[in-house]
């Protein structure tokens, strides 16, 4: 298989960084080819199938790999050096589908009150409101900001329903970033991240990760918060077809939820992002 | 006392108690357990609470459970009887038998579903296949049974064999396994799902009219939107 030299050039999660440790490899997959990742003296680093030194970067809590010449640094969350944050892993799920799929049911709100039921949305509150979706030219991201959701269960800080803000961030190909709005300190966003390795072009392993303001929840509660949501959302991914996202705009009519999915396909078309991508109409 | 059921939402095991105990209307106090990526059922603090580091363990009055079927049975007993079938010795044998086929079915497709899922080590081929034996021979259990007027695994009404299996079988989809060749177990299923009190874990579905399946929800986005599959 070939690999687009765009998709080469993109940074990738490689593995969470409590995976790789001193004295010994972690094996992994990325865009179908094998990687090696060792940790020497604290520092993380990776080899590719031909034994080749991969560029490695290591932040929040994750091991990222570019498999080219990275084109770019990774992407910054600022929010995470925040002081009075707590960061949270939530695991490693494999999931059969394309990892762009995976990217864009996380964009997706229109789905909450039926999947989510209880926790992110719930009949009759299906509407989504009008919101504003932009590629930024100057960050090359894909931005949806101004997003307001009922939901039963927004955390599991929350008391009760509450009207939610929502921005949603598309820093890198497979990379999603929610900003909601944190119970706890209405001021203040939550960050709810999917940081999706592209193992093959229909597998994927997502890696959900956060950052938030929550002194009382246990560790072990929010993290089966995180998981609960997006196990929900994993058969469903596994029974998309088609299994790649294609990128070619139809001549449909899109509702407003579709719309960050579509500014997601056309960024993506526009970076020449090929892998798990379907690029001829079906 | 209110027993503490040590838990993990993604365990098919735990679901069973947290089922059981609503459909009990039965009270728990869920403790979470960071089995993943925490590791927590390795640590020393819960290996203290059970050596065989595993899930559920529930803690009732001073003693510790660590079987499943077995806190079923504690809250069967303690809340409504009935859930343990009837207690002539054939009604007891069968009741045992189901309790060892859930065992079988939580070793062989539970077995497999941390692999596919959340790539723990080991083989799951050998599992999903050893696991479609059992999802065959329950498949002609309940048609059997359907003939002669029962819904569930013990009669015309649920009991905690019925709760005992359904989780891993439920589940099979996330080891890659269709249920769509077992018509009997589809039918069970929907029956298990339409109890009073059910409640449903990440990957099985709450019998709820106003939901979409899961396969008219495919293609979320504009795919949904446009209402076409390809
Ligand atoms: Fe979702």
């Amino acid at each position: 298989m070939t690999i687009a030299p765009a998709d080469r050039a993109a940074w990738y999660p490689a593995a969470p960084s409590s995976a790789v440790t001193e004295g010994h490899a972690t094996p992994t997959v990325l865009l179908g080819e094998g990687v090696a990742l060792f940790r020497t003296d604290g520092v993380a680093a990776a080899t590719g199938a031909d034994r080749r030194a991969l560029a490695v970067t290591e932040r929040y809590d994750h091991v990222w790999v570019c498999p080219g010449t990275p084109d770019r640094a990774l992407f910054a969350i600022p929010e995470a050096a925040m002081p009075g944050r707590r960061a949270v892993p939530c695991g490693s799920i494999h999931v059969r589908c394309s990892p762009l799929r995976a990217v864009e049911n996380f964009l997706d709100i229109a789905h909450f009150p039926f999947i989510h039921t209880g926790i992110l949305g719930e009949e009759p509150h299906t509407e989504v409101n009008r919101y504003d979706v932009r590629i930024d030219d100057d960050l090359d991201e894909v931005w949806a900001r101004n997003i307001t959701f009922h939901q039963p269960q927004a955390s599991v800080s929350a008391e009760g329903a509450l009207d939610v803000r929502y921005e949603y961030r598309v820093p890198a190909p497979t990379t999603a970033i929610l900003y909601k709005t944190c119970p706890a300190r209405p001021a203040e966003w939550d960050v709810i991240a999917i940081f999706v390795q592209p193992v093959s072009e229909e597998t994927c392993i997502a890696h959900p990760w956060m950052t938030m303001f929550d002194d009382a929840t246990p560790h072990a509660d929010m993290v089966a918060f995180q998981q609960t949501i997006f196990l929900q959302d994993r058969s469903i991914l596994e029974n998309q077809i088609p299994a790649r996202l294609p990128l070619d705009p139809g001549m449909e009519v899109p509702t407003q939820a579709d719309l960050t999915s579509i500014a997601y396909r056309r960024w993506l078309k526009r970076r020449g992002h090929a892998h798990g991508a379907q690029l001829v109409a079906a | 006392m209110t027993p503490v059921l040590h838990d993990w939402v993604l365990d098919a095991g735990c679901y069973r108690v947290r089922l059981l105990a609503s459909l009990l209307g039965a009270d728990l106090d869920l403790r979470s357990v960071d089995v993943h990526p925490g590791d927590a059922l390795r640590s020393e603090a819960f290996l203290l609470l059970n050596p065989a580091g595993t899930l559920p363990v529930m803690e009732v009055d001073g003693s510790v459970l660590t079987d499943g079927p077995a806190c079923l049975t504690w809250l069967a007993a303690t809340h409504d009887a009935g859930w343990l079938g009837d207690p002539s010795p054939g009604g007891r044998a069968a009741l045992q038998h189901w309790l060892g086929v859930s065992h079988e079915l939580a070793a062989t497709l539970g077995a497999a579903r941390p692999m596919d899922m959340l790539g723990a080590s080991g083989d799951p081929r050998p599992l999903r296949l050893a696991g479609r034996g059992h999802l065959r021979r329950l498949d002609a259990a309940l048609a059997r049974g359907r003939w002669d007027g029962r819904a569930f695994l013990l009669g015309d009404r649920p009991t905690i064999a019925d709760v005992a299996c359904f989780p891993d079988v439920a589940l099979a989809g996330d080891c890659g396994m269709s249920l769509d060749p077992y018509p009997s177990i589809r039918l069970w299923m929907r029956a298990v799902r339409g109890l009073p009190g059910f409640v449903p874990m990440p990957g099985i579905h709450p019998l709820h009219e106003a939901s979409p399946f899961p396969e008219d929800a495919r293609g979320s986005g504009a795919d949904a939107a446009r209402g076409t599959a390809a």
